[in-house]
């Protein structure tokens, strides 16, 4: 009889199935997995650090680069914690802004997800269907901050600028010519407002799509049904929060249970699962798509018939306007003073969490009264998911170790900070 | 938080850990307590077990070097000339509260605190970290390894007194024709100083 012995395994850290850098080192016992041993920290830039020798206000793109796939809400949650130890008000209108962008991220953040994950899984289709969409949304944020990915646009008091009265559109070219670029261009003649308006009217349709190609396709539930079950309680116990938290059947949204900004007027469900496998990780999140998209409507709504300022006016922590810095010398002394030395922030520690598509993402700052942090903690999200991945997958098939990753959305930018 | 969940919390909190807690301070609408280095396990037990706060999940673990913290800080929070700490937040998705624990480690050279992976399986990883950044030692935990850094690193990041460019960098050697490490050749700079207002600075006189 041949000898049984198990096998250690690598996998990654560049297996496309690895969702970036992850090692994963497996011991299977034939195609079971004994334990799984994530080693972390190949994506490891140390934004801690760095932002203990940066001024505030220059860490704030150092957040976008941590969950690269859902950055303004990586920024919410600096510049609350920054505006929370100046004890500053935002603006209404900034507020309003700023939840419409983080529900455009939660679905820019999901569409990635269910790309991905369903790529994983074996289909190529969602890949293609979830970039289309994908497309559009990055459209607002380009048209917002100027740049498709990392924002940098939410600042401590506000945001940096108000919404655009254009779109950027489409030029004629070799392959599009005039008759079809002005069909592309058809839902980019208003405003910015028009088009989000535009894409949450589309967006719920492309939502059906993507649930007849996955929720009862046989090859996708055999793959994620009953796999990765964590109880409510062991969840909580592994530090889980978010969708993976709520696919336990967890009642719990830091947008319900702890509001911030405006969440507490707008009017939307939180979905929760029951099983707690990766099959309910997957309804929940599909739900929740279609919940931002009603939270975005209620924005537009409003932003629409309120105008105002969308950033403080408190020039000591945001900058006056280009015109006013030019003609007036107090105003340039305080544009002076701030993109040099900073704002300086009164001595104290807070936390402050943001219900980020992930999960809770939370900034831990201390203060001792300088123009740089103290000690700025990251809390992501994922550090706590990925964690729990020797438990969740001990005992599974080998394949479904790559369904496991994939339901958890992990993003190393954020993991490895 | 709101002011009376605030209130209700303070008084659980005096209730359940009685002379285990050493101080209490509410700022922000955020509570912290400090606790001995040589009670956190109790401690926590209680906090996570006593029906009042059923505090079931530990949110996040860090550690912290208040080294350059300041002397008047560090008076005001009574740090006792220590050098690190360990920061808790724990959140009870049952009663919707949240805390803030700091435990000061006792020895500066050799930091060593209660690990409470037994508590929360959640803390594995965190103490993992702040062990490879600040170079804490949790004693009890099952897989003390570093986390973040690199194989083979050497020093506690983290730390105060460890640079920002490090000690040494990584470059390919053309003649051993391999990747090799060498002290660091880039000089440390400082863009914009750290600069610490005295108190009223700026403000017009009265």
């Amino acid at each position: 009889m041949a000898e049984i012995r198990n096998y250690t395994m690598n996998f990654g850290p560049q297996h496309p199935a690895a969702h970036g850098v992850l090692r994963l080192v497996l011991e299977l016992d034939g195609e079971v997995v004994k334990r799984a041993d994530p080693h972390i920290g190949l994506l490891h830039r140390a934004t801690e650090k760095l932002a203990e020798n940066k001024t505030y206000l220059q860490s704030v793109p150092y957040m976008d680069r941590l969950d690269y796939v859902s950055m303004m809400v990586n920024e919410h949650a600096y510049v609350m914690a920054i505006e929370k130890l100046l004890q500053i008000e935002v603006p209404l209108r900034a507020q309003y802004i700023r939840v419409m962008f983080d529900e455009i991220t939660r679905i820019l953040n999901h569409l990635l997800w269910i790309g991905a994950h369903a790529l994983d899984v074996g289909a190529m289709t969602m890949f293609l269907y979830a970039f289309r969409e994908r497309e559009d949304l990055m459209d607002c944020y380009e048209a917002v901050s100027g740049a498709r990915l990392h924002a940098a646009y939410y600042r401590p008091g506000g945001v940096y600028r108000d919404l655009p009265d254009t779109m950027p559109k489409y030029q004629a070219s070799k392959i599009h010519n005039e008759k079809q670029t002005r069909i592309r261009n058809a839902n980019r003649e208003g405003s910015l407002l028009d088009f989000i308006e535009d894409f949450t009217n589309r967006f719920p349709a492309y939502v059906d799509e993507y649930e007849t190609l996955l929720t009862d396709n046989r090859i996708w539930k055999q793959r994620l049904v009953d796999i990765g079950v964590v109880s409510p309680e062991r969840a909580k116990a592994l530090g889980f929060t978010g969708p993976m938290l709520r696919g336990s059947g967890v009642e719990w949204d830091l947008r319900k249970k702890q509001p911030y900004e405006v969440y507490d007027r707008l009017d939307f469900d939180i979905p929760i699962g029951v099983n707690g496998d990766c099959y309910d990780r997957y309804l929940v999140r599909m739900e929740e798509f279609r919940q931002s998209n009603r939270i975005i409507k209620q924005c537009v709504d409003w932003l629409r018939k309120t105008p105002g300022p969308v950033i403080t006016d408190n020039h000591k922590i945001a900058p006056p306007s280009r015109i006013n810095m030019k003609q007036n010398m107090e105003e340039m002394i305080h544009h002076f003073k701030l993109f040099s030395e900073g704002f300086h922030v009164p001595p104290g520690e807070a936390y402050v969490a943001v219900e980020h598509p992930k999960g809770e993402f939370g900034i831990y700052l201390v203060s001792n009264g300088a123009n740089k942090p103290y000690r700025l903690k990251i809390r992501a999200p994922g550090f706590a998911h990925l964690a729990a991945l020797d438990e969740m997958s001990t005992g599974h098939m080998i394949s479904d170790v790559v369904a496991i990753i994939g339901t958890q959305d992990i993003v190393f930018g954020e993991i490895d900070r | 938080m709101s002011t009376t969940q605030l209130e209700n919390l303070a008084a659980a909190l005096k209730d359940v850990l009685g002379d285990k807690l050493v101080g209490l301070q509410t700022h922000f609408g955020e509570i912290t307590i400090i606790v001995r280095a040589e009670d956190i396990i109790t401690a926590c037990t209680n906090l996570r077990d006593n029906s009042k706060l059923r505090f079931d999940t530990l949110i996040d673990l860090c550690g912290i070097d208040y080294s350059t913290y300041g002397d008047e800080l560090s008076a005001k929070h009574d740090l006792r000339n220590k050098r690190f700490a360990v920061i808790y937040h724990l959140l009870s998705v049952e009663k919707n509260y949240r805390l803030r624990i700091r435990v000061l480690a006792e020895n500066n050279e050799f930091p060593v605190v209660d690990s409470v992976t037994e508590i929360w399986p959640a803390a594995n990883w965190f103490e993992r970290e702040a062990f490879d950044l600040y170079g804490i030692v949790f004693t009890g935990h099952p897989d003390l390894r570093r986390i973040l850094t690199d194989y083979g690193f050497i020093g506690n990041p983290f730390r105060k007194d460890f640079p920002i460019t490090g000690h040494v960098e990584m470059r390919y050697d053309a003649e051993q024709k391999r990747v090799i490490y060498q002290p660091v050749t880039i000089e440390p700079r400082e863009i914009t100083p750290l600069v610490i207002r005295e108190e009223h600075y700026g403000d017009c006189e009265s």
